[in-house]
């Protein structure tokens, strides 16, 4: 009972304490806050994007069949399909066609796509929620509604209107955000794909333990075809995000190190007034264990201030304010979506590795400076 | 290796920790040669200041040790899905040769590392800090065990890389193969139960012991160390079984997923916590009979064996529901 | 009882600038009783203080605290002894700037564990004998020199503690206020505590609340002669 209640007085005299020091506390905190603001930022991304793709690749199938030829991917004949269909394990086969379209009116890039119940619906498109419409009247860009007419140019240069009959439910931003669907006679019109062609095949299995198997008899039969499993894609992904965060972490830790720099600084440079006072607390009976003490609770405080306000911050960039300062570096493979957010998602996992990235480093740097002003002679303020 | 914020945070504790140990064990090793309680020099002044300096990097050593035990595992966890064929840390540990000697050791040094401050409190309480040498030297003998740690637990981050073959949990900890980790899968059920019973009950029996006539601390200890030992082999052998309710998947690491409401956490807290307390009993024994000790002691041990009963329980009463509340029965198998 | 034998205290030791301020002191104080160490200034008044208030350690020599040897203690066994056993007050007085007179007096309570709210109510009455409640909750800057001294003797009063050590109390002080320090003084005194002053102030030295004088030069104590 007693050792809460000395912990709560000394908490008290800490906080009093680092209250008289304004200055020296809110710089500290602030530049602690903006060291954590932008690692949990870079941390956030990553993971949610990687989220993301999660998303998207869980609903891909297990196995895709893509031809190649001269080393390019190509189109894969009909077929193929009826051959691969007939393989022991295979559950069925889809042939898919899809491909990107460049939007030259908003600047944007979408995925197009064949959706089968489309079809017999010509001239109709189901679209992501992020395809853009640029206003005949207005000349600016807006999202694009159900009911809308999009213009689509085919390669021919004529263009086709596209009536909206929907706007695709939101899942994961990254799989559905610039997609168009279309019927597939609409798909070979728009992009002159020849009859009889898919871009590639999508397989499902009845045991993903014979997955390998599979895709080795498929390659023995169809020489010239790629099967690529969702698995490996998966990982080449996760690697790919992880290595970019990793990254980032790394050039930062030039910030972090001149930041652990300034807080020992900050630390050893007592000021002859805190020394005073820590002598006056040692000589009315303080123990050098009880400004440790002091001293640990305002690596607490100051620490779960900035940290607090740090990932705060990082929150609502990531997730509100949609990346503004790592775009470019994070993402800068993918095509720049017109309106992109991330699903919100943070975890436990996350924060204690940012607490071991930024707070562990402060904390060790203040410990010798702590220590330091801990052990100041009791008799030094008998004489002043 | 990879580049995972995971990865690069336990890269940055361990450094860390081990330049705070090792600088923690040169400071102990001038301390253990020069202490002379009995002098007024101001150089034992300073000896005296510096064994704050050594506490109190050890105290902080030994909470992010704690974290990062739990971190090294929950990393590995999800890192899993970059391996083929691992789903969960015991494939990720698996990927190389250093993963389960990392998590091993990392096991091992923070119970010593939890020993040694409860060696370290109680002398601090003695006004003639009787322990001052024996604790230095224990530090001393510690830090070769953390630096091989830190080295281990390097040498398999950095050896990681996306797309290695590993085997999971399903396969590691399979009745049929004839691992240690199978052994310890295939361990018939009903004498493992009854050790567990059984562990548990000593555990009890010689802690209430203690408790009313101060007997037998290191036979307490004792008990708890085989508790600890039985209750892993248990949590592998059989609890895991109803925890997953599957009849066959024996793996120690699954429980920390989310799917089974973040069971293991608790339980290897509480596992480790008591362990840790109820070892630390029997460390204290031996120094009883010091003067300035001897009536600090009694109220220190008393209060670490309530702490060790009180995780034990907790433990058990886990697992126990963890067992009652589940839908598998194994009587069919 | 505080009994000194043979106390050396050496600064500095082993270096070119080794200075011995205090020389083979032996002394005993009694309980209960008003002792003045008198002498010239660095003379090593404030050394023998800081030994006896168990801030530093002596070089050589023992000192006992009643029947307990203080000597060899730890730093932080003397930290604990200084809380519960001794009140300090300044010659600078030494309260801590920024905060109320309520938490300066209640600092020396603070390590102890004690309930908050008790530690509140011995420190408003103290304050109240020392004439300062209406003061408790300003700020330690805004004091006049009086009433920050009347302050400092509530701050060394918290922990009851049986022996009060006074450094020059009456340096910063006029006249009239002197007066009134010692009159404190011999209140407590009266009260069963012990008190120990240094201070060549004569106003301190003539006082009738002194019971005895004992003087020293150059870190050596000075035979006594006959006490005034
Ligand atoms: N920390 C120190 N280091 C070196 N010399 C000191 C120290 N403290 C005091 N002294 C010396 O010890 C002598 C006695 O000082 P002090 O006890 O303060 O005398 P007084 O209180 O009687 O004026 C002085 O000459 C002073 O210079
Ligand atoms: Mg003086």
């Amino acid at each position: 009972m007693s050792l809460i209640e000395k912990h709560r007085n000394i908490i008290d005299y800490t906080l009093s304490s680092l209250g008289r020091r304004k200055g020296k506390t809110f710089a500290v905190c602030l530049v602690y806050s903006f060291i954590i603001f932008l690692l949990a930022s870079v941390v956030f991304f990553t993971q949610a994007i990687k989220r993301e793709a999660d998303l998207l690749l869980r609903e891909a199938p297990e196995m895709t069949v893509q031809r190649l030829e001269a080393g390019r991917q190509t189109t894969v004949p009909a077929a193929y399909a009826d051959g691969i269909g007939r393989i022991r394990g295979v559950q069925s086969v889809q042939k898919r066609l899809w491909g990107y379209y460049f939007d030259s009116l908003t600047g944007a890039n979408y995925t197009v796509m064949v959706n089968a119940s489309l079809n017999g619906r010509e001239g109709q498109a189901i679209v992501g929620s992020g395809v853009l419409l640029r206003g005949a009247a207005e000349g600016e860009s807006r999202k694009i509604q159900a009911g809308d007419s999009l213009p689509v140019k085919t390669y021919r240069g004529e263009a086709l209107m596209l009536k909206v009959a929907g706007i695709l439910p939101f899942a994961s931003e990254l799989e559905t955000a610039d997609l168009i669907q279309v019927s597939e006679r609409d798909y070979r019109d728009i992009f002159n794909a020849e009859a009889g062609r898919y871009t590639d095949l999508a397989l499902q299995v009845r045991n993903r333990k014979e997955l390998a198997t599979i895709a080795t008899k498929i390659v023995r039969q169809y020489p010239d075809t790629r099967p690529i499993l969702r698995e490996d894609i998966l990982r080449t992904y996760d690697a790919i995000f992880d290595w970019r965060g990793g990254l980032s972490i790394m050039t930062m830790a030039g910030a972090l190190f001149a930041f652990i720099i300034l807080a020992w600084d900050k630390a050893t440079g007592l000021s002859a007034e805190e020394k005073k006072e820590i002598g006056i607390l040692k000589a009315i009976g303080w123990e050098t264990g009880d400004i440790l003490q002091v001293k640990f609770w305002e690596g607490v405080s100051v620490s779960l201030t900035s940290f607090s306000i740090g990932i705060f911050a990082a929150y609502l960039h990531v997730f509100v304010g949609s990346s503004l300062l790592f775009e470019p570096v994070l993402k800068g493979w993918s095509v720049l979506y017109p309106d992109f957010r991330l699903t919100p998602h943070i975890d436990a996992y996350q924060l204690v590795s940012l607490l071991f990235i930024t707070v562990l480093p402060y904390t060790v740097a203040t410990i010798i400076p702590s220590w330091r002003s801990a052990t100041i002679d009791p008799d030094s303020v008998m004489r002043a | 290796m990879i580049l995972h914020p995971g990865v690069i945070s336990l890269l940055i504790g361990s450094l860390l920790v081990t330049i705070m140990l090792c600088y923690s064990a040169y400071e102990g090793a001038i301390i253990a040669r020069d202490w002379d309680i009995n002098s007024g020099s101001e150089r034992q002044l300073g000896l005296e200041r510096k064994t704050y300096l050594v506490s109190t990097m050890m105290t902080y050593a030994m909470g992010f040790q704690l974290l990062s035990l739990f971190l090294f595992i929950a990393t590995t966890d999800a890192l899993s899905h970059l391996f083929i064929g691992a789903m969960c840390a015991a494939g990720s540990l698996n990927v190389n040769a250093f993963g389960y000697p990392t998590m091993l050791l990392k096991l091992a040094n923070f119970v010593l590392g939890g020993i040694w401050l409860i060696v370290n409190a109680a002398d601090n309480r003695g006004y003639d800090y009787p322990l001052i040498r024996i604790k230095y030297i224990l530090l001393i003998c510690l830090s070769p065990l953390l630096l091989t740690e830190t080295l281990l637990q390097g040498f398999y981050l950095l050896n990681l890389s996306p797309n290695l073959i590993t085997s999971c949990c399903s396969v590691i900890f399979a009745e049929d193969s004839r691992s240690f980790a199978a052994g310890l899968a295939t361990l018939p059920r009903q004498p493992a139960q009854l050790a567990f019973i059984l562990s548990a009950a000593a555990v009890l029996v010689l802690g209430i012991r203690f408790l009313r006539w101060r007997k037998g601390a290191v036979l307490f200890a004792l008990a708890v160390l085989a508790f600890f030992a039985v209750s892993l082999a248990s949590i592998v052998s059989f609890v895991s079984l109803y925890i997953y309710e599957l009849p066959t998947h024996h793996c120690p690491f699954c429980i920390l997923h989310a799917e089974y409401g973040y069971i293991g956490y608790p339980l290897y807290l509480t596992l480790l916590l008591g362990t840790i307390s109820g070892t630390g009993v029997g460390a204290l024994a031996p120094f009883g009979g010091i003067a300035s000790l001897a009536a600090i002691l009694p109220s220190i041990q008393r209060r670490l064996t309530l702490l060790t009963l009180l995780c034990f329980l907790v433990f058990l009463l886990l697992t126990g529901a963890s067992i009652g509340l589940s839908n598998l029965d194994l009587s069919a198998y | 009882m505080i009994t000194l034998s043979n106390i050396r205290k050496v600064y500095n030791a082993g270096r070119p600038n080794e200075f011995t301020a205090i020389r083979d002191v032996s002394l005993e104080l009694e309980p209960n009783k008003t002792t003045v160490l008198k002498g010239p200034s660095g003379s090593g008044k404030t050394t023998l203080l800081s030994m006896l208030g168990c801030m530093t350690r002596p070089t050589a020599g023992r000192i006992l605290l009643g029947q307990r040897e203080i000597t060899s203690l730890p730093e932080k066994f003397l930290a604990e002894i200084r809380r519960s056993t001794f009140g300090f007050i300044f010659q600078q007085l030494n309260l801590i700037r920024g905060i109320t007179v309520l938490e300066n007096v209640m600092l020396p309570a603070y390590p102890t564990g004690e309930r908050r709210s008790e530690v509140v109510a011995r420190a408003m009455a103290l304050l109240d004998l020392c004439n300062l409640s209406h003061k408790a909750e300003a700020r330690v800057e805004w004091l006049s020199g009086g009433e920050a001294q009347r302050a400092a003797i509530a701050r060394a009063l918290i922990n009851g503690p049986a022996i009060i050590i006074c450094d020059e109390p009456t340096a910063h002080l006029d006249t009239a206020l002197s007066l009134e320090f010692m009159e404190t003084m011999k209140r407590l005194r009266d009260d069963g505590k012990t008190i120990l002053i240094a201070s060549h102030d004569p106003l301190v030295n003539d006082s009738d609340a002194v019971d005895r004088i004992v003087e020293i030069r150059d870190g050596r104590l000075v035979p006594p002669k006959a006490c005034a």
